[in-house]
């Protein structure tokens, strides 16, 4: 089996699942109370905090943690729009390829009266930081911008949106979700205000991850009832997932700069052969992106079946297309990036990590343009493309 | 839980009667890229009776297995049978298909009735 879907979620680290074990055994008390058990998993949530803070440049004070990537932009925005409604600011900048997490928060605020700009991510997947400074006004209240995309991969100018953003007085929250413990983030280096980050995607466990707020913004709580998080965030505490996660991300900023580097050698080196394929196109810009990323269009074929028959041969990866989302649409991240529905539909997303070897990528070569023909001898669309009835698009 | 019956993988894996028909006298396509499933029916139909029948499918695995099992339904039957082919009756030769994907099964049975159509057509011509 060959697990080419990172970005959907990664296995967790042998370490972390240790760690998690050890905390579920003798660390079980409840972090609220006063006695010993429960005073030592405070101890254990609060070295997770340091810990956290440390990896991205922040205060523990400056860390919530949450039930995962999505808790955390929805928490990030909703007090952002508050802050900025307060002073009658209700305008929201952000780009039209955000995670649903995102997109989904920011149409609720528009139905309360919000007005909402999404930025071009051009058909390179890069947003251009001068469009920010353009886009902001007088009234906005927040530009939220994701790290780096979860379907195309592609890294965002976030250090220089940052400065623009610090510039115009404006707050700043990034989905740094599938950039957190794959690529340098530091929140204040890159300039951030509010961050998101999920455990998932850098193998630690679901369900947990954390939301970074500068000192002096104000959060409001999605999740109400008892004083955790400093009163910001209800819930007992999810202490071994967060002391998990913690090792996790431990873990891989540890080898982030040697991941970087042979993971993005082994994904030139996918994207070099399933170049070979005729008719197809990489999505988003070929260097500027996440280590593991690699997705590309294949004219002529549906990418739900191309998933089916990779699967059969033992690959796992996913799809853009409308038929894997339920959808009749495919990706909005794809159409952002001006791909028409026609080859739209027949995207594939392989994320890689440190663990894919080079045969594993030889292989993932090979039964791509297995499937890619298979598929094209028996597509009405690629007969019609061949026999120049129909144009080519890529 | 799979996505799928096994019937549907199968059909899918090992699609029945795919290709083109040179000389057939009766052609459907229905559907667009647009919305992600294109399928194009050949009929060979010899005293009407449907003696041969081919389809190529752009689409997801539902498509491409509803395709193959209406051809399979199909084949080998007289003209007034197969018109009277529906959506439900290829889905349930499947043993079943995902909600959302009953669509899939939709196009084939119109895919079918537009090849029929056509060759109706033509033998009024
Ligand atoms: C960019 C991005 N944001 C947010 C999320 C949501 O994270 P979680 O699954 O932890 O809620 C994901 C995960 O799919 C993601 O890729
Ligand atoms: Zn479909």
């Amino acid at each position: 089996m060959i697990y080419a879907d990172n970005a959907a979620t990664t296995k967790t680290s042998p370490k972390a699942i240790e760690k998690m074990v050890e905390v579920m055994n003798n660390t079980f008390g409840n972090p609220s109370s006063l006695y010993g058990v429960g005073q030592k998993a405070k101890e254990e949530l609060e070295k997770s905090r340091e810990e956290v803070a440390k990896v991205i440049g922040a205060n523990p004070k400056e860390i919530i943690f949450t039930s995962g990537g999505s808790e955390a932009d929805n928490q990030a925005i909703i007090s952002a729009a508050r802050l900025g409604a307060r002073k009658g600011k209700k305008h929201i900048i952000s780009s039209a390829f955000e995670h649903h997490a995102v997109l989904h928060t920011l149409n609720k605020l528009q139905g309360e009266g919000f007005e909402i700009t999404l930025l071009d991510v051009h058909e390179n997947g890069l947003i251009v930081p001068e469009e920010v400074e353009n886009a902001i006004r007088e009234d906005t209240a927040l530009v939220t911008i994701m790290f780096a995309n979860n379907e195309i991969g592609t890294i965002q100018p976030i250090r220089e949106i940052g400065a623009i953003c610090r510039k115009k007085g404006v707050l700043f929250h990034t989905d740094a979700v599938q950039a957190i413990g794959h690529v340098h983030v530091n929140v204040k280096e890159d300039n951030i205000d509010m961050l998101s980050a999920s455990s998932h995607k850098f193998h630690g466990p679901k369900g947990v991850g954390f939301l970074y707020v500068k000192k002096g913004i104000a959060l409001t709580n999605i999740i109400e009832g008892g004083a955790q998080e400093r009163g910001k965030r209800a819930g007992t505490e999810n202490v071994p997932g967060i002391a998990g996660m913690t090792v996790a991300l431990k873990e891989a900023i540890e080898h982030l700069d040697e991941n970087y580097e042979s993971v993005s050698a082994k994904r030139d080196k996918l994207i070099a052969g399933l170049k070979e394929i005729p008719h197809c196109a990489i999505n988003g810009d070929e260097k500027k992106r996440l280590p593991g990323n690699v997705n590309f269009c294949f004219e002529g074929i549906e990418g739900e079946s191309l998933l089916l028959l990779l699967d059969d041969k033992g690959i796992q990866a996913s799809s853009g297309s409308a038929c894997t989302s339920g959808s009749l649409d495919p990706s909005h991240v794809l159409l952002a990036i001006g791909r028409v529905h026609d080859v739209a539909h027949g995207s594939l997303r392989l994320t890689i990590n440190e663990e894919t070897t080079d045969a594993e990528i030889d292989e993932i070569i090979k039964s791509v343009k297995e499937v890619v023909e298979y598929l094209r001898s028996f597509s009405p669309i690629w007969r019609d493309l061949v026999a120049g009835k129909k144009e080519f698009i890529l | 839980m799979a996505l799928y019956s096994e019937k549907v993988m199968d059909h899918f894996r090992n699609p029945r009667n795919v290709g083109v028909i040179e000389d057939a006298n009766g052609i459907g396509e229905v559907g667009n890229a647009k919305c992600g499933d294109i399928m194009k029916m050949y009929l060979k139909i010899e005293d009407d009776i449907i003696k041969d029948v081919k389809f190529e499918t752009f689409g997801c695995g539902s498509a491409i297995a509803s395709s193959s099992m209406a051809t399979e339904l199909i084949k080998g039957q007289p003209v007034s049978e197969a018109m009277k082919l529906t959506n439900a009756a290829v889905a349930e030769a499947l043993d079943g298909l995902p909600d959302y994907k009953m669509h899939c099964s939709v196009l084939a049975e119109e895919a079918i009735k537009s090849a029929l159509e056509d060759y109706n057509k033509r033998q009024e011509n």
